[in-house]
């Protein structure tokens, strides 16, 4: 059923593809290197309501912004199957005899591995800016933490993708989905500051136990205990994967 | 002993029958085509045969495997060229071929030999590490072709191999499709409106109007149901007294008199016109000219649907309803 060299393939065909793009690479790390930038140093000498004294706003807002590129690429990834549609290699994949679920797997192989590499990418580009991190071993957390988000989020793209004819819905999605799921999660600020109602619905966004937990074990400080955290995440990485692998099983190829 | 067997295949889309219960079978080792214009229901039947669509009813066996029951082992034995192109653009034309030789699980170096042999086969060897974004639309299909063909399939099928190609690029395209059914062993199913497509290629054809099979047979015994070749001679003066003089013979199937014009319909016509003008000399009938028209598919479709494929494919209510389709598909 499960088919480990189709998983192989489709994870290569996703690395050969994620290399020469070099402008795909360029253009994916622009977007959270210019709100790092901006934000961070415009922001930095502000007094934020329910930040911890000791940390400033570049440190609190890195790892935001790793879950908002982790977010964002890995939605990408998973509605990907979309342009694959339009260009008619899903058929290709389709016709093959390898299970469907093997399909899915492979391509949120592929797609974990090109966010990590981004998130940690940003990661590295923020020592410049004066970021610190902890330790190898927080290193490695945080890792864990980008793949658990990425798997997420291609699992909820994947669902978008199966229930979307063509790609004319997609700026739909990055407005009405992505964006709030971003502001959401407390990328940009503590969600004691968001109004009662607002925070009980971010505590729906999966992005929110990422955002936290990247910021428990990069900085030091969270809202939740880390380990909830991460069994939140773990449970809905879990959940949107096996929703995402039945509507791709559910959905017409042709 | 059929390599696929149809029968009663059906698909509704929304009521509306697509494909309306045709049967059909196919011989080992057979270039079967499937003639018909757009919209006639020849994409949703190779769709239903390739598995990537349910029927709505019927039984297809393919390879000797229940296409509903039994998917994997139809997919595991047969290669695909679909109507739009279906390469990844961003990787090599070898690439492309790796990625697919892998997928059916073909180890190391048979994948390697093989990648070799089609790549030869089709003519691209040179461009083998070129990525597939540069290739032209013929090497684009060649490449397709070799895909669909790496891992040795018993059946490949063709959905309008040639559609969006120029003259020059189609007949080569149809030679290495002869080559792949005669020194590959390979069953092939194509679909084309292109008549001379069909004609040139295909050993039976199953022409498809309306999402149902009016005929089948091979090409030539199609056209033989038209009764053979026409003949027109234009005669000024008593063509009366010529048709006199015809009547009488055997291999004159049928005799029509139009205006200057005498159609006289019988078989292998251009054996029979020296004999004709030595009878109209003999009895002093002047023949101003000859005509001979071979019957073609054009004509075989025309006697069964009434219409020609052009007609249809120009009829803006037929485009309309396959643009519906194409969204109910979806």
């Amino acid at each position: 059923m499960i088919d480990g060299i189709a998983i192989y393939v489709l994870w290569l065909r996703e690395m050969k593809r994620f290399l020469r793009a070099k402008s795909r690479i360029v253009g994916t790390l622009t977007l959270p290197l210019l709100f790092l930038a901006f934000l961070g140093f415009g922001f930095h000498n502000m007094a934020i309501p329910g930040m911890s004294k000791n940390v400033n706003y570049i440190t609190f807002l890195v790892p935001g912004i790793i879950g908002m590129s982790m977010l964002f690429t890995s939605m990408f990834a998973g509605i990907s199957v979309l342009w694959d549609r339009e260009f008619g290699f899903l058929k290709e994949i389709m016709v093959a005899p390898v299970s469907r679920i093997s399909i899915v797997l492979g391509r949120i192989a592929g797609g974990t591995t090109t966010a990590t590499i981004q998130g940690i990418l940003i990661l590295l580009i923020s020592l410049v800016i004066g970021f610190k991190i902890p330790g190898v071993m927080s290193l490695l957390l945080s890792v864990v933490f980008m793949v658990l988000i990425s798997a997420t989020f291609i699992g909820l793209g994947f669902i978008f993708a199966s229930n979307m004819k063509d790609t004319q819905g997609f700026s739909m999605i990055i407005n009405f989905v992505m964006f709030p799921l971003f502001f959401l999660s407390g990328a940009l600020f503590p969600l004691q500051n968001l109004p009662l109602w607002i925070r009980y619905i971010s505590y729906l966004d999966p992005l929110t136990y990422g955002v936290d937990g990247l910021r428990g074990i990069l900085v030091g400080v969270s809202s939740f205990p880390i380990i909830l955290d991460f069994v939140i995440l773990a449970g809905s990485s879990l959940v949107m994967v096996l929703l995402g692998a039945y509507s791709f099983e559910k959905s017409d190829v042709v | 002993m059929f390599t696929i067997k149809v029968e009663n295949l059906t698909k509704e889309f929304n009521g509306v029958r697509a494909v309306n219960s045709i049967s059909f079978n196919v011989n080992d080792v057979e270039l079967f085509g499937i003639l018909g214009p757009n919209g006639a229901g020849k994409t949703t039947t190779i769709n239903m045969l390739t598995t990537l669509l349910k029927p709505t009813s019927g039984y297809v066996e393919v390879a000797g495997y229940d296409i509903s029951n039994n998917k994997d082992e139809v997919r595991r034995h047969i290669g695909v060229v679909f109507q739009e192109p279906s390469l990844d653009i961003n990787l090599t034309g070898k690439e492309n071929l790796e990625f697919h030789a892998m997928m059916y699980k073909m180890d190391k170096d048979e994948r390697e030999k093989r990648i070799k042999e089609v790549l030869e086969l089709v003519e691209l060897t040179e461009k083998a590490d070129v990525i597939v974004e540069n290739y032209s639309g013929g090497m684009k299909r060649r490449l397709e072709l070799a895909r669909g063909f790496i891992h040795k399939p018993k059946v490949l099928f063709l959905d309008e191999p040639t559609l969006g190609l120029d003259t020059q690029t189609r007949r080569h395209i149809w030679d290495y499709i002869k080559k792949l059914n005669r020194e590959g062993n390979v069953t092939i199913i194509l679909t084309t409106h292109y008549m001379d497509e069909a004609d040139y290629l295909c050993d039976r054809v199953a022409i498809i109007d309306n999402g149902q099979i009016v005929a089948m047979d091979t090409s030539d015994k199609l056209k033989d149901v038209l009764g053979g070749d026409i003949v027109s001679l234009e005669i000024k003066n008593d063509i009366d007294s010529l048709m006199n003089h015809l009547k009488d013979l055997k291999w004159i199937e049928s005799m029509k008199k139009h205006n200057n014009n005498l159609n006289l319909t019988m078989e292998r016509g251009e054996k029979r016109i020296p004999e004709l003008i030595s009878i109209a000399q003999r009895i002093g009938v002047d023949i101003d000219s000859v005509n001979l028209h071979k019957p073609s598919l054009e004509d075989v479709f025309l006697y069964f649907t009434g219409k020609t494929i052009r007609e249809q494919d120009g009829n803006q209510r037929e485009r309309n309803r396959e643009i519906m389709r194409r969204r109910v598909k979806k």
